[in-house]
């Protein structure tokens, strides 16, 4: 390392290695300028203009945001997305772990479980909606098929307003809590052995060493992974958007579904921008929780 | 039976071995096993209803309740999805797409990896925090400031709506697959490129003949995520490309063909063309389960 250094530590080479360094990292630089600093820096810009992408955009001052308050839908789809994260921490952030904490434990298949619990995660998303959109179909579907087996009453599921977030969260849940469920698995498989026998020595019971060892050793895990689960299922949209169209009688009509609407509907985009821009300081304070805690952890 | 043989004591969780081997805890084991089953089953139970059920007749379809196994399997129903759902063109678009994706990966983020790890010019660092603080602002609350740049590309004036380009710049941004690139590279020790570069080999010999060579398992992992990514991708090429129906990729033209369509296929069909559309990732991922479950244990990246 040293004679390399004394070697290539000449002026020339100095500025012939950062020259080539920057003619490296141009490509990214341009890519990134252009469809991701430049946007994310336009979204605030927007928020106050008027874009119909007809006539140039014009600078309206609050409009878009004073607009955004007196729409009636607003607080119905603030509302209905936190209810959504909400049934998403009950479901999908509870059900990984659980799924984790058996397959650990499991002595036998331990590589089949966890394959068989991951594949939905790999079946394509728009597949997997269409698939549930028809198991939850009230006349013919699989789920009612399902409660009729055990003699209990067909539910409408997507076609009610009261269950059909639920039936939303129950998709979500199956198809991604494989993903969480091998990061929590990775992390029960790192908590040390001798944590465990020195336990046992003392007689604690399956209950304590769960409670006392196995989840606090991986609470680290568990909290970032539930900052994670908010900031992700804060701006669901697709799952909306293609079973139930924001319906029925708004009940799934997230915030996200609203700067769709707002967007490529009504073709106001300043409006929908100004959305999204709420969303992103919705959602800040949540990442930079998430920095907080991965610092912390790094240290 | 395999619950005869003695639980190992290289093997544990919470309980122990000693715990399991005795008889109430093997009893109690042998019922955690059935259950756990019994909950594997009913959590693929849903994909094997895909399967089969796209190859029951109309009639069969909706009968209730439904029969478990297709009393008379019709196969010929995958057959006449691939062709009403004119799949054979959506397959290339996609596989074209994911293509792109992928050669965009390997362009833009190794050079940007490559120069921030081993040339390291000056000011390097506040790009690197620059890409790594896009990771912090969510991809939908930027959607419409996104869509509007597609639409006319700043500094340059011209649209990339209905186009694939359209559809992959925007990805080719990939602050996460930098980083990954980047932590890859620094454990490859410097003398190489040193020693390289003492002997005449340009930046960009040492990165396409030592530093890529050297980085397969991370590149493979990028490479499976991307093709997997760009297979499942549908509301941005939906977007983009609403205009020209005819480069759509798959997932795309799914949706149009079962749910935006006035007249919609018969649903067994559509049953048949989701189950398509569906195979080759589950194909990928059953050939590739070690990198992918490794990939995603080691990142912390979901599916």
């Amino acid at each position: 390392m040293k004679t390399a250094d004394n070697l290539l530590h000449k002026p020339l080479h100095i500025i012939k290695s950062n020259l080539s360094g920057w003619l490296f990292l141009l490509p990214a630089v341009i890519i990134f300028f252009t469809f991701s600093w430049y946007p994310i820096v336009r979204g605030f810009i927007i928020s106050f203009q008027q874009i119909d992408l007809v006539n140039p955009p014009r600078f309206v001052g609050l409009k878009n945001f004073i607009l955004l308050f007196k729409d009636r839908d607003m607080p119905a789809a603030w509302i209905n997305t936190l209810y959504y994260s909400l049934l998403g921490i009950l479901f999908g952030y509870v059900i990984p772990l659980i799924l984790a904490l058996f397959i650990n434990e499991v002595r036998n298949g331990k590589g089949f479980f966890r394959l068989v619990f991951y594949t939905p995660t790999i079946v394509p998303p728009m597949a997997v909606m269409l698939l549930w959109k028809w198991i939850f179909d009230p006349r013919r579907g699989l789920a009612n098929s399902f409660l009729g087996f055990f003699h209990l009453e067909p539910l409408l599921w997507l076609n009610s307003p009261d269950l059909s977030m639920l039936s939303l969260v129950i998709m979500s849940t199956w198809a991604y809590s494989g993903g969480t469920m091998l990061i929590y698995l990775a992390a029960l498989q790192g908590v040390p052995v001798s944590l465990y026998e020195a336990a046992e020595i003392d007689g604690a019971s399956l209950r304590t060493r769960l409670f006392k060892i196995t989840l606090p050793e991986i609470k680290g895990v568990m909290v970032i992974l539930l900052v994670l689960q908010i900031i992700g299922t804060m701006q669901v949209f697709m799952e909306p958007f293609v079973m139930t169209k924001g319906g029925p009688a708004n009940s799934t009509l997230t915030v996200i579904m609203l700067v769709y609407r707002y967007g490529f509907e009504f073709r106001n985009f300043g409006v929908a921008g100004a959305l999204g821009v709420l969303m992103f300081l919705v959602l800040l304070v949540f990442s930079l929780i998430y920095l907080r805690i991965t610092r912390q952890n790094s240290k | 039976m395999i619950f005869n043989r003695k639980f190992s004591f290289t093997d544990r969780g919470i309980l122990s071995p000693l715990e399991m081997n005795k008889p109430s805890g093997r009893f109690y084991y042998i019922i955690f096993f059935f259950l756990l089953t019994a909950l594997a089953l009913t959590w693929v139970f849903p994909l094997y209803w895909m399967y089969s059920s796209g190859l029951k007749s109309s009639l069969q379809i909706v009968k209730f309740p439904p029969d478990l196994i297709p009393p008379e399997p019709n196969w010929k129903n995958y057959l006449r999805a691939w062709k009403e759902l004119q799949y054979a063109r959506y397959f290339s678009n996609t596989l074209i797409l994911a293509f792109g994706a992928w050669a965009l990966q390997i362009v833009i983020s190794s050079t940007a990896a490559y120069s921030l790890s081993k040339l390291r010019p000056l000011f390097g660092n506040i790009v690197f925090f620059l890409f790594l603080s896009t990771l912090m602002v969510p991809a939908m609350a930027y959607l419409i400031p996104q869509y509007l740049t597609i639409v006319r590309v700043p500094l340059f004036h011209f649209t990339l709506l209905d186009s694939w380009m359209g559809v992959l710049l925007p990805q080719a941004a990939n602050a996460f697959n930098i980083f990954l690139l980047k932590s890859f590279f620094d454990d490859i020790p410097r003398d190489l490129t040193d020693a390289a570069r003492i002997d005449g080999a340009s930046s960009f010999q040492s990165l396409k003949a030592i530093i890529l060579p050297l980085s397969k398992p991370v590149l493979s992992v990028i490479t499976i995520f991307t093709v997997i990514g760009t297979w499942k991708d549908f509301f941005w090429p939906y977007l983009v490309l609403s205009g020209r129906p005819e480069l759509h990729p798959i997932m795309v033209a799914l949706y149009r063909m079962t749910i935006a369509l006035s007249y919609p296929q018969p649903l067994n069909i559509q049953l048949a063309g989701m189950a398509i559309t569906a195979t080759p990732p589950l194909i990928l991922f059953f050939i590739f389960q070690k990198q992918i479950i490794r990939g995603i244990t080691l990142t912390g990246l979901k599916g």
